[in-house]
């Protein structure tokens, strides 16, 4: 276990670190100042690319040096405006929370039961709609899919009857109370939507396979035999066996999310860790984009030992060394 | 079949587990050495699983929507007034009609010229990058199960290292590279973070075959290791490749499109699926048809690669229910196997480029 650790942190490293380097060289954060009327002095702009740690006349090494001292210290640098990256990460993690934690868990529980069902009632009606119907949401791109959503609800309900930029109108910015509450669900409903969506047709079809495996096996119609119910014998044997090998994907599915969800915020204008990565870039941001990856290698590193850890929890054979 | 799955590892990655599954799906099924060579005596294996695909109706409508859209997207443009260049300064987003098929965007372009060049790309980079990557993956898998040791070390790390880089941020990290070259180089960027967990997959097989007594006898005889790779190995694991080749047309052709949508894959003045349904985003809610079409073609592919990828899986495998002729195919014992198969279905979802 400590030496998997070991492996996944050296992964981590790496990977930040060569994503620093090919953002440094690629991008130019100078473009942001340059071309300007009136024309910025030489000097200003490297003074305020020096101030941020971007100036490309710097060796790449020392300016990745500079940038490595500071994530060891907890300090993910300054981004083009000169503002600290560590608060717009927090910013950001906040509304991409808000918008992930509801959405996930109703997409991983909507799509474990749906295979589940679909895998008993095999062939029947239900089990034919349900497949085509995911079949046909996994063949949308994410941005179609949203843009899709918004489109039927114009066309059937009116413009502007459900409000669905941003996280909340301008006027409930920031609030709590009982009103803003509503008008922040109110703007949760699509872009929610077409995260359960995606994930329960992605999640229904492991779980149908793997509960379709197990609905044969012996063991369950031992559970049978010893006097269970139907129910009983499938929730208790079936689905805790078929469930198994979905864990990992779920886990890693969740986790990725959190950046994952750059289509989904960039469609409905939420400002959250996804359209970080896709503005980061477009803006030349070279120290965002660098802590959207590093962020992105510690989520892969999280779910990596919690699907471990959760597998060794739920599977009675598997011991953790 | 299901009797000799191994007991799940818990050594996983990105998603490990539905790579396992996949890999003792096709195990499973008992590989014919050389079976292309004796086409003449009975009916071939190729052949019986031709059969068994045409036996399965989605998998044909999928290769015709698949073939149709090729069609149209290279002979469409032929029949069609307008070039995809051409500004109709007399028509800006005109509905369809019977001058501009598909109506026109705002910039006075005609809308079916335009979705039939995207149509193209999104095709052919789909296709390319579907067939290089499921190259790579299995000759990485591959050498690094049969040589073992250093070599099986540094590729497995060299993959797990790919797989953390976030490959959407890269690639768009790295997209000024091929704003002034060629799309070519977004094909090799695209193929190069696609291939990890099939490569996984194979190198799984790779590590039963080599035990296989062929593989054994063409090593004493001295057959050079490269040799029994290409010639024993690789085509016993035909079927994955195959498969495996299909869904990540698909992946790409919505890896792609999303990487367009943002800007950072097809550059102008080319166009793709995903530049034309970005660039009409904002005037989609109220000129409906500018969405409706190049989405629905996007869609269509997906549909069409599933259906294929799905019909293929069955007829590859001789025990999985779809093989089967109509009166047995309820013969309840089949269901079980079809299982493992299907477990593999979209299985990319762990890679950032399908990312919702």
């Amino acid at each position: 276990m400590l030496r998997k650790l070991a492996n996944y942190l050296i992964l981590v490293t790496l990977a930040a670190s060569l994503s620093y380097f090919i953002a440094g060289l690629s991008l130019h954060p100078q473009a942001n100042y340059e071309g300007r009327n009136p024309p910025l002095a030489k000097s200003t702009i490297t003074k305020t690319l020096d101030d941020v740690n971007m100036n490309p006349d710097t060796p790449i090494v020392s300016r990745f040096g500079t940038w490595a001292n500071g994530v060891v210290h907890g300090d993910l640098g300054k981004n083009i405006d000169g503002a600290p990256v560590n608060d717009e990460v927090g910013r950001r993690l906040g509304v991409s929370t808000r918008l992930l934690l509801l959405a996930t868990l109703l997409g991983s529980i909507g799509g474990v039961a749906l295979g589940t069902v679909g895998a008993i009632k095999q062939y029947k009606f239900f089990d034919r709609a349900s497949t085509l119907a995911s079949f046909f949401i996994l063949a949308m791109p994410t941005f179609v899919l949203g843009l899709f959503l918004k489109l039927l609800t114009m066309k059937f309900l009116g413009a502007g009857t459900i409000h669905f930029t941003g996280e909340t109108d301008p006027e409930f910015a920031g609030r709590w109370d009982f009103a803003a509450l509503g008008n922040r669900a109110e703007h949760m409903l699509l872009p929610g939507l077409t995260l359960i969506l995606i994930q329960v047709a992605l999640y229904s079809r492991y779980q149908r396979s793997t509960m379709l495996d197990v609905l044969g096996s012996d063991f369950l119609r031992t559970a049978r035999a010893k006097g269970l119910k139907r129910r009983a014998a499938l929730v208790k044997h079936g689905l805790r066996t078929a469930i198994l090998p979905v864990v990992p994907l779920l886990v890693f599915n969740i986790v990725l999310l959190f950046i994952g969800a750059t289509f989904t915020e960039k469609t409905f204008g939420w400002h959250g860790m996804g359209e970080l990565l896709v503005n980061s870039i477009t803006r030349n941001d070279v120290n965002s984009t660098a802590a959207v990856a590093l962020f992105t290698a510690v989520l892969v590193l999280i779910a990596g030992l919690l699907s471990d850890l959760l597998y060794a929890a739920l599977d009675p054979r598997v011991r953790v060394r | 079949m299901s009797a000799n799955q191994p007991a799940p590892s818990n050594t996983s990655a990105a998603g490990g587990e539905a790579v396992a599954a996949l890999a003792t799906a096709t195990a499973g099924t008992p590989p014919l050495p050389g079976a292309a060579k004796s086409a003449t005596k009975r009916t071939s294996r190729g052949r019986l699983t031709l059969r068994r695909f045409t036996r399965n109706r989605l998998a044909l409508v999928g290769v015709g929507i698949i073939v149709l859209l090729f069609l149209a997207a290279y002979i469409g443009p032929m029949f069609s007034k307008y070039d995809y260049k051409f500004h109709d300064y007399l028509a800006f987003t005109q509905p369809p009609s019977a001058d501009h098929w598909w109506g026109t965007n705002q910039g006075g372009q005609d809308l079916f010229a335009l979705t039939m060049r995207g149509l193209q790309k999104s095709l052919v980079i789909g296709l390319l990058v579907g067939v290089i990557s499921t190259l790579v993956a299995s000759v990485v898998g591959a050498f690094a199960a049969y040589y073992g040791s250093w070599m099986d070390k540094t590729l497995t790390w060299g993959v797990d290292l790919l797989l953390v880089l976030p490959s959407f941020l890269i690639i768009a990290v790295l997209s000024p590279l091929f704003r002034n070259t060629s799309w070519l180089i977004f094909v090799v960027l695209l193929a190069a973070f696609s291939w990890m967990i099939t490569a996984r997959v194979v190198r799984s097989m790779t590590m039963t075959l080599k035990d296989r007594e062929f593989v054994k006898a063409a090593k004493y005889m001295g057959v050079p290791g490269p040799v029994i790779i290409f010639r024993h190995i690789l085509p016993n694991m035909a079927s994955l490749l195959i498969i495996d080749t299909v869904i990540q047309i698909g992946a790409a052709v919505i890896g792609e499109s999303g990487l367009s949508f943002f800007g950072f894959g097809v550059q102008p003045p080319d166009v793709s699926l995903g530049t034309i349904i970005a660039e009409n985003t904002t005037n989609a809610p109220t000129f409906q048809w500018l969405f409706y079409f190049p989405a629905g073609c996007l869609v269509l592919i997906g549909i069409a690669v599933s259906f294929i990828g799905d019909g293929l899986r069955d007829a590859f495998d001789p025990n999985s229910s779809g093989a089967k002729s109509k009166g047995r195919r309820r013969k309840a014992l089949a269901e079980r196997n079809e299982a493992h198969l299907r477990a593999s279905m979209p299985n990319k979802s762990n890679d950032v480029l399908s990312a919702s």
